[in-house]
């Protein structure tokens, strides 16, 4: 790839939190990656179309509500339905490890949990693009 | 307070003791960096002495309990007169689930209820609304109606208890519903004791749960003001919240400077509403953090009161001692917690007690070791209260007022987070005021960078995080984790179904148009909003009806 990575950094769902969310959109672009920035309450329906509109080659979400079991998925299905397959979805956020197996079952590549430096973060990006 | 001739006395033996003694002992054994700071990155020096404080004026900076400047607190016998409000924040699932955890909390020493509500109510959606799919119950208790207060609150007399609201954005309409509830208690509203978050700057600028654009959310905030001074007199109308500002990253003399900065916004407000300074500024309150740097929270609790004395009293021309008061809830510092080792976190949790009562706290919410994992179960919000109790009854700190001052270390660092903080407010003033600082982005900016710089260090291993990046252990997924029955997201929704047909729908809808005109006036809402609840309008119709009116704030989005 000649151009850079472009991540569109996502705030699904009601969740206000948003410190880890410009914390790894700062550490990405930091790291020579394209980011956007969606801003908070980000239907998964915004989140998929501002990711074609944008062309992106991620798209990182970000719940500390709780809600990720249904939000999560749903923009992976969604992204399907417009038969985007080429996209990596990632998620991060205050989320149990029960949940993380079917969250990767829906199709969520990687979930990282609080505590996990940034630059895990980008080496999984990098290692694991789709485009 | 020391004279002339001793300090100069002070300050060669401290020069000696350094060229001596100290470079001595350094040439053997170096000192573990080269620059030592603060949580926040304040610079900390070697030692403290008499020469730091050297221009402190112990009546005029720091005075008695009680008395201006309030720096050593605001009650005269402080916790040898009573004890600080152990009020923990809770809130889950359904009311119903909701009511049974404010029981067991009192059962066990809690002595003030906290309320935690869900996304949907906090932003104004019934649990039927499209956008609240997912968020039912899931971070507080889902209220969509007074049906739902009735039972949160049953068999909870609210004539005893003080009871803390975190709402913000619709804080009108629950503060409406509480009145309601203790109507049908038959407690009337001036024997109502309690709280009501109401600050939206700082969800504007930190927490994300705004609706409506400043200037109408200013206005609702004035009008609780007026309603309340008349009629619910013992209600703190506001808490000015520096809490989420540090959980987003801020530094503790940030916390301070915006905090207050936002403050000010509201008194500004209320004044041009025309309301006088002393008829409102005796019931605001504020909220602040508490992280682990024990000695720098302190003195940030210690200068923040020094500083809103000043304010109100020299700024705002405030007359009555009680406006001149910063009381404040504080709750520990939930960004401050581990998923990693988890139990450590009840050590953490203690230090940041600590600080907050030796801070000289009106209220204190501990958080669980849990909750960088989940919301906290039951055993483990036991242990965060009983981490209180024993501060309090077995640490032995609280029997005398204020016992850090004089600390030169304390003094030093009271008196640097004042002046720091007072420099991010003279910024904010010239910017227009707070509303206009955020509406610019440079709190939010502020904020951000503080909490990158932060990240960095914790990455570079400048910063320890015990258990996170270093001292780490293999461990086993934690067990007993709270989880919200998924369920409730369809109980709500039946539960609103069943509502709309059993009210008086006409009822209903005249008291919403009496709304909507209300909303178009410049009349006080409160009333309306009050006749409205007691009907049994939902609080997505009541906040539907203000967002038609008055629109919806746009974030501005930066990085």
């Amino acid at each position: 790839m000649d151009r850079p990575i472009r991540v569109l950094v996502a705030k699904p769902g009601l969740d206000g939190h948003d410190r880890g969310a410009k914390v790894i959109a700062r550490a990405l672009r930091d790291a020579s990656m394209e980011v956007i920035y969606t801003g908070l309450r980000q239907t998964p329906e915004q989140i998929v179309a501002a990711a074609i509109q944008e062309d992106v080659d991620v798209v990182a979400m970000s719940i500390l509500s709780g809600a990720h079991n249904h939000l999560f998925p749903k923009v992976v299905k969604l992204f399907k339905e417009e038969g985007v397959e080429d996209v990596l979805v990632i998620g991060g956020g205050v989320i149990p490890d029960d949940d993380i197996p079917g969250l990767k079952e829906a199709g969520i590549a990687e979930v990282f949990t609080p505590g996990t430096p940034t630059t895990k973060t980008i080496e999984f990006i990098k290692n694991n693009l789709k485009k | 307070m020391i004279k002339d001739e001793k300090m100069k006395e002070i300050k060669d033996s401290t020069k000696k003791w350094e060229e001596t003694t100290v470079d001595k002992a350094i040439s053997r054994f170096p000192e573990r960096k080269k620059e030592f700071k603060t949580g926040s990155g304040l610079k900390v020096d070697r030692l403290y002495t008499p020469e730091n404080v050297e221009d402190l004026d112990y009546e005029n900076d720091l005075g008695y309990p009680g008395q201006y400047p309030y720096t050593r607190g605001v009650q005269p016998t402080m916790y040898r007169g009573r004890l600080w409000t152990m009020r923990m924040y809770a809130g889950f699932a359904t009311a119903a689930e909701s009511n049974k955890r404010y029981k067991y909390l009192v059962e066990q020493g809690s002595t003030g209820l906290s309320v935690a509500f869900d996304l949907p109510t906090q932003i104004g959606y019934d649990s039927d609304h499209s956008l609240a799919e997912g968020e039912v119950g899931k971070v507080g208790v889902a209220i969509d109606s007074l049906k739902d207060m009735e039972l949160l609150f049953d068999g909870i007399p609210l004539d005893k208890v003080s009871t803390s609201m975190t709402i913000n954005a619709p804080a009108s309409v629950l503060l409406a519903m509480y009145i309601a509830v203790a109507e049908k208690q038959g407690v009337s509203q001036e024997k109502l004791r309690g709280t009501i978050q109401n600050d939206i700057l700082k969800e504007y600028i930190a927490r994300g749960t705004y609706i409506f654009p400043t200037e109408e959310s200013m206005r609702l905030i004035t009008n609780i003001f007026e309603y309340c001074s008349e009629n619910v007199p013992k209600w703190n109308t506001i808490s000015i919240s520096g809490y989420h500002i540090r959980e987003a990253g801020s530094t503790a003399a940030q916390e301070v400077g915006f905090t207050l900065a936002d403050g000010i916004a509201y008194v500004e407000a209320a004044i041009k509403a025309g309301l006088d300074v002393d008829s409102f500024a005796p019931r605001l309150s504020f909220f602040f953090n508490a992280h682990n740097d024990l000695l720098e929270e302190v003195a940030k609790y210690r200068a923040a009161r020094r500083l809103w004395a000043r304010i109100m009293k020299e700024r705002f021309g405030a007359k009555n001692p009680k406006s001149m008061m910063l009381k404040f809830h504080t709750q520990t510092g939930g960004s401050t917690l581990t998923a990693q080792q988890p139990e450590n976190n009840v050590v953490r949790v203690a230090i940041q007690t600590l600080a907050a009562v030796l801070g000289g706290t009106q209220s204190l919410h501990t958080n669980s070791k849990d909750e960088a994992l989940a919301l906290p179960s039951e055993t483990s919000v036991r242990t965060a209260l009983r981490t209180q109790q024993i501060v309090a009854h077995e640490s032995g700190v609280t029997e005398t007022i204020d016992p850090l001052a004089g600390s030169y270390y304390v003094e030093a660092k009271t008196d640097e987070i004042e002046e720091k903080a007072m420099e991010y407010i003279k910024n904010i003033d010239e910017m227009g005021g707070a509303p206009k600082a955020i509406d610019e982005g440079y709190i939010q900016k502020e904020i951000m960078d503080a909490a990158y710089n932060y990240q960095k260090d914790i990455e570079s291993g400048e910063n320890i995080v015990v258990g996170m990046n270093k001292f780490q252990a293999e461990e086993e997924a934690p067990k007993d984790l709270l989880k919200v029955d998924p369920a409730v997201g369809e109980m709500q929704k039946d539960r609103i179904k069943a509502l709309k047909e059993e009210r008086d729908n006409e009822a209903v809808s005249d008291k919403l148009e009496n709304l909507r005109k209300a909303c178009e006036s410049d009349e006080n809402v409160m009333p309306y909003i009050i006749d409205a609840v007691k009907e049994y309008a939902t609080l997505g119709e009541i906040c539907g009806v203000m967002r038609e009116i008055f629109g919806e704030y746009e974030q501005a989005v930066m990085l």
